[in-house]
């Protein structure tokens, strides 16, 4: 893998965010309107709960992590995304570029998109309404870690399914988040769950998440070992959907699927 | 492999571009059947036929976004199919249907695929595509508010960023007036004769390829119907000008007696 082609394509990303504000915008606004809210939210439970539970920290903390983990995805599928809706597929794909080198390129793109999103939030969260988001301490690491790699999974995912099923498919993409988060339980324990839905929810890394998180809120310490096992299981999904883009990108290749991409004949 | 094997191994000539026994097929169709011809340093060969003849399915598969049925495609050398970037490395292309993304300045265009490309000295060879093509006051404009003939020169000036052993160009001045066109083909020629690079050239235009092309194939049906001098193939054939030829070809192949009968073959004009 070379560094100037994948640095080409974050670039192309920032390009097109120094020129447009409309895409900065986005970026901020939502994650802000998501910590005011629930930010007020928390606060009132607080005041009805009479200081039993930490709202702040449990519900506040979960809405800060799941934006997160959805603007890391956003990022990822976005960049993807640009090259959808300017049919830049043939300018991208009939060059040395390797798949590595453009999935990386992406990442680099969530990466720093994510990262923005992720101060704001911080900053209001903490100076408004009081988040210790540090004293979560060496946890925050593997959590911010597995949410991350959780992200860029299904990044990458969302982009393989629009390259093998058309642009249509990414009004498919947007919900994804929403459709996984009430199996991951961002605001309720997974023993709320039905045991269909608890077994599904085990399997997506983000659980681990929230679970620890609602266990160090309430005082009862988190789990090193669980924590570990959904670094592993987010980093086995990454190399997953790394797979399943290259296998559609090959086949698209096979079928002329790429070449009518920029066409502009894919139904 | 490293690329010194690659190339001792895979091909015996430098031609820019060699496609042998070329094939692609979607179920019954055939869309490409035994094409095979080479593109050799400094020469630019003229690919032409009526619409779906074939020449974009060649095109697509030598720029490695279709793959072949069966057949192969070496780039100075280099298999596409086991070296794809190495061999794509030498190649740069320019097609009306694949236009550069409108949503960035010219200048950005230029960084953004020298960066893929992984070009030296990046800058000091945008500036001087820049002034080469005449982009310098545009140089900040977006892509997509630049008229046919200004996104035609900045489609040419990031094909040959990376300075490309094998030039695609796919019907590159079918949007630009005379005179522009002319510029154009004067460029490409001189390009073709000073850098020694190949370049493969899809026209509609007959004037054009009489004028711009050392070598002309024609396809029809996704098979090479006739190959010859663009300048002297007319007379060959009975035909009073290369137009006159093609809408011959194009309106029945396959009566055009020894030319119709012409086997698929590694071009050696």
């Amino acid at each position: 893998m070379k560094l100037r082609p994948i640095a080409g394509i974050a670039l192309r990303q920032l390009y097109l965010m120094r020129s447009s504000p409309t895409r900065i915008l986005p970026m901020v606004a939502w994650v802000a309107i998501d910590i005011v809210v629930w930010g007020f939210m928390s606060r009132y439970l607080n005041s009805v709960a009479g200081g039993s539970v930490n709202f702040i920290g449990s519900l506040l903390g979960a809405v800060l992590f799941w934006d997160f983990f959805t603007r890391v995805m956003q990022g990822v599928s976005m960049a993807f995304l640009e090259d959808v809706w300017s049919r830049n597929f043939i300018n991208v794909f009939a060059t040395p570029l390797l798949i590595s080198e453009y999935l990386m390129g992406l990442v680099l793109t969530g990466v720093t998109t994510s990262l923005i999103g992720l101060v704001v939030m911080l900053l209001l969260a903490t100076a408004v309404f009081g988040l210790h988001f540090l004293a979560m301490g060496a946890m925050l690491v593997p959590c911010l870690l597995v949410l991350f790699l959780f992200g860029i999974a299904l990044g990458v995912l969302a982009s393989a399914m629009v390259l093998r099923l058309g642009p249509a498919s990414e009004w498919l993409a947007w919900p994804i988040p929403a459709l996984l988060s009430p199996f991951v339980g961002v605001f309720y324990p997974l023993s709320t769950l039905p045991p269909w839905m608890r077994a599904i929810g085990h399997l997506l890394p983000p659980s681990y998440v929230f679970e620890n998180l609602r266990a160090l809120v309430a005082g009862r310490g988190y789990s090193w070992r669980e924590l570990g096992l959904s670094v592993v299981l987010a980093a086995l999904d990454v190399a997953l959907a790394g797979w399943a883009f290259r296998a559609v990108h090959r086949n698209a290749v096979r079928s002329g699927l790429l070449a009518r991409y920029s066409a502009e004949s894919v139904g | 492999m490293n690329l010194v094997h690659a190339r001792a191994a895979g091909a015996p000539s430098t031609a820019p571009l060699r496609v042998t026994n070329l094939a692609k097929r979607y179920g019954q169709v055939i869309a490409v059947e035994g094409v095979s011809f080479e593109v050799r340093p400094g020469e630019i060969l003229g690919l032409l036929g009526p619409n779906g003849a074939g020449k974009t399915t060649t095109i697509n598969i030598v720029l490695g976004v279709l793959e072949p049925s069966s057949g192969t495609v070496a780039i100075e050398g280099l298999d596409l199919a086991r070296h794809r970037s190495q061999a794509l490395a030498h190649t740069n292309f320019a097609a009306v249907y694949a236009p550069l993304p409108g949503n960035l300045t010219v200048y950005q265009n230029l960084r953004f695929f020298g960066l893929i490309y992984d070009v030296p000295q990046l800058s000091r060879r945008i500036e001087a595509l820049l002034a080469e093509y005449d982009l310098e006051r545009l140089s900040n404009t977006r892509a997509g508010v630049l008229s046919s003939g200004e996104q035609t020169r900045l489609a040419l000036a990031k094909a040959v960023l990376n300075l490309p052993r094998l030039l695609l160009l796919d019907e590159p001045t079918a949007s630009l007036d005379p005179s522009a066109a002319n510029l154009i083909r004067t460029r490409i020629r001189a390009m073709a004769r000073d850098s020694g690079c190949g370049i493969l050239w899809t026209s509609h235009n007959m004037y054009e390829v009489e004028e711009t092309c050392h070598r002309v194939l024609f396809l029809s049906h996704g098979r090479i119907l006739l190959e010859g001098n663009p300048k002297t193939l007319p007379a060959e054939h009975g035909a009073a000008s290369l137009e006159e030829l093609f809408i011959r070809l194009a309106r029945e192949p396959l009566a055009g007696g020894a030319v119709a009968d012409a086997p698929a073959r590694v071009v050696n004009a």
